[in-house]
């Protein structure tokens, strides 16, 4: 795969500690007001979240995962808490942010280059220079001569990675996917995930990335946060030592078992077999 | 394009799509025809086929003048129920007070008898074409309403999302997905509508009229001119089959990315 040299390219600096905080979240609760009185869905949490840095979100069913992807994509107000990116309160949907859901919700009426164009007709941005990039975008994604396809033309993993590109076409510096590859069959998942990894080192996006499987989280993350069962809050954090970029060789590795374990061990412990 | 070709003329005739509806359709009259034989029904009861075919003979220019202010009546009143059907269907979908408000009321009034209320326009609006199209409106907007509020609804949440993520208006949201996803639902609507139109104009032909293929029904019903009055019902299907062939063509033209047109709207390799 081509370096998307198209996308602006964060310096890595030496080390995490060396960079800056790009997401602050604190004391971030969520409460849902339904007919059956209040059902608490997220517990009050702290999280930071550094540039550049890749964190996945594993926990069991229901345990306000996605919801607190929509409260960092400003999609839902928080019911106690606070969002800082760059140090600014998150009150509506961010510009910098790009998101992929769990289905690729490319809309059937636009071939596969007008709906990674989309974000960009929609907030009126320069339509000649994005072009390059979704075309360049397309390619890193290995759909080049899927232009002008339609989405049903394309199988699930092809859709999915041109939603992938639709997230990255205004270049923004944070990323935010849920479950992005939780429809997709095992082998398929496996190529997204080295993909996604590259793509990410590369570019230095900063990813939050919510997920239900143990080894597709340590694969991919700088850091695991591990969430309790609902209402959901944070279980513990776990720092990934593996070098990068990674290869798939690497999930066989004693570091990834011993982490793969660990985390594993939260859920058997709640009596939680997700 | 899908069918094999066949290299004997009469078998590619005979497998043509439009082969098979007419196929049937002879086999119906043939039916038609030796049944009122067999049983001797009397002429004044039903017709044969032939006295049908006579009746087009004689009354055909007079049938196809009628059919003239009857297809514009039924057309005024199909447009005003896409036209006021449609964005209703927006105004319910859109919003829960509205839809609180409005749509029981609308399947409330659903429920009365159009035929009943027919003599009111009358009253009301005198023997023109009006009462007609009012009558071929109230019978027309009622699917278009109900399959456009459908298919406005049935957005995703993950698409709402997608685009309230990247700050869509009202309207841009309304104009690249609402609108573009609801519209396989409405042409469902719009080709319902549009055969339920010319029922209408009939009924408001029916009963206050002295033009239009409803007028001649009456009449023809009233004179014991059974041969004229199947052809004249002939004529009706005939209006009825064009609109809602019409409407089709322009489904294709405008949703051809819809799973139901895709077998012949793109050659895939």
């Amino acid at each position: 795969m081509a370096r998307p040299n198209t996308l602006r390219v964060i310096a890595r600096n030496e080390g995490p500690s060396a960079r800056r905080r790009l997401i602050d979240i604190r004391g971030l609760a969520k409460t849902y007001r339904t007919r059956d009185g209040e059902v608490p869905s997220l517990k009050p949490m702290d999280l930071d979240i550094t540039e550049g840095e890749f964190i996945c979100v594993v926990g069991p069913s229901g345990c306000g995962k996605s919801t607190l992807l929509k409260l960092v994509a400003g999609l839902i107000p928080a019911s106690a808490g606070e969002i800082l990116i760059d140090g600014k309160a998150v009150t509506e949907p961010p510009d910098d942010v790009g998101i992929v859901f769990q289905s690729p919700v490319l809309l059937a009426w636009r071939t596969v280059l007008r709906n990674v164009m989309l974000p960009v007709e929609v907030r009126r941005l320069d339509r000649a220079s994005h072009l390059e990039r979704a075309r360049q975008l397309l390619k890193t994604a290995g759909l080049n001569g899927f232009e002008n396809k339609y989405p049903w033309q394309l199988s699930g993993g092809m859709q999915q990675r041109a939603a992938i590109c639709r997230a990255l076409v205004h270049d923004p510096k944070i990323v935010l996917m849920d479950e992005p590859f939780g429809a997709l069959d095992a082998m398929t998942r496996e190529k997204m995930n080295l993909e996604l990894q590259r793509i990410q080192y590369e570019t230095g996006k900063t990813i939050m990335l919510i997920t239900h499987s143990i080894p597709e989280a340590i694969f991919l993350a700088d850091r695991v946060v591990v969430m309790t069962d609902r209402p959901g809050s944070v279980a513990a954090i776990y720092d990934v030592p593996l070098p990068r970029p990674r290869a798939l060789d690497m999930m066989a590795s004693p570091v990834f078992a011993e982490l793969a374990k660990t985390i594993r061990g939260h859920f058997y412990a709640q009596g939680h077999l997700d | 394009m899908a069918s094999p070709r066949h290299r004997n003329p009469v078998l590619a005739v005979i497998d043509a799509p439009w082969a098979r509806p007419v196929g049937l359709l002879v086999i119906l009259i043939a039916i038609w025809d030796l049944s009122v034989r067999i049983f001797q029904i009397p002429a004044y009861l039903i017709p044969t086929p032939w006295d049908v075919m006579l009746a087009f003979r004689n009354d055909g220019a007079m049938l196809a003048r009628e059919a003239v202010p009857t297809t514009i009546a039924t057309l005024a009143g199909f447009a005003l129920s896409a036209a006021i059907g449609i964005p209703l269907a927006m105004l319910i979908a859109g919003s829960r007070t509205i839809e609180a408000y409005l749509y029981p009321l609308l399947v409330f009034s659903q429920s009365i008898p159009k035929v009943a209320i027919a003599p009111l326009f009358v009253v009301w609006f005198g023997f023109g074409i009006v009462p007609k199209v009012i009558s071929a409106f109230l019978l027309g907007v009622f699917p278009v309403v109900v399959a456009g509020v459908q298919g406005f609804k049935s957005v995703e949440a993950d698409m709402r999302d997608l685009a309230r993520s990247m700050k869509a208006s009202r309207l841009q949201t309304f104009a690249m997905v609402s609108l573009p996803h609801a519209m396989p639902a409405i042409f469902a609507g719009l080709k319902v509508s549009v055969t339920l139109a010319v029922v209408g104009a009939v009924v408001g032909e029916f009963v206050g009229s002295n033009s239009g293929l409803g007028f001649v029904l009456q009449r023809s019903i009233g004179n014991f001119e059974l041969p004229t009055m199947f052809a004249a019902l002939i004529v009706l299907a005939l209006i009825g089959v064009v609109l809602f062939w019409v409407i089709d063509l322009v489904e294709r033209l405008i949703v051809p990315w819809h799973a139901s047109q895709r077998h012949d709207a793109f050659v895939t390799v």
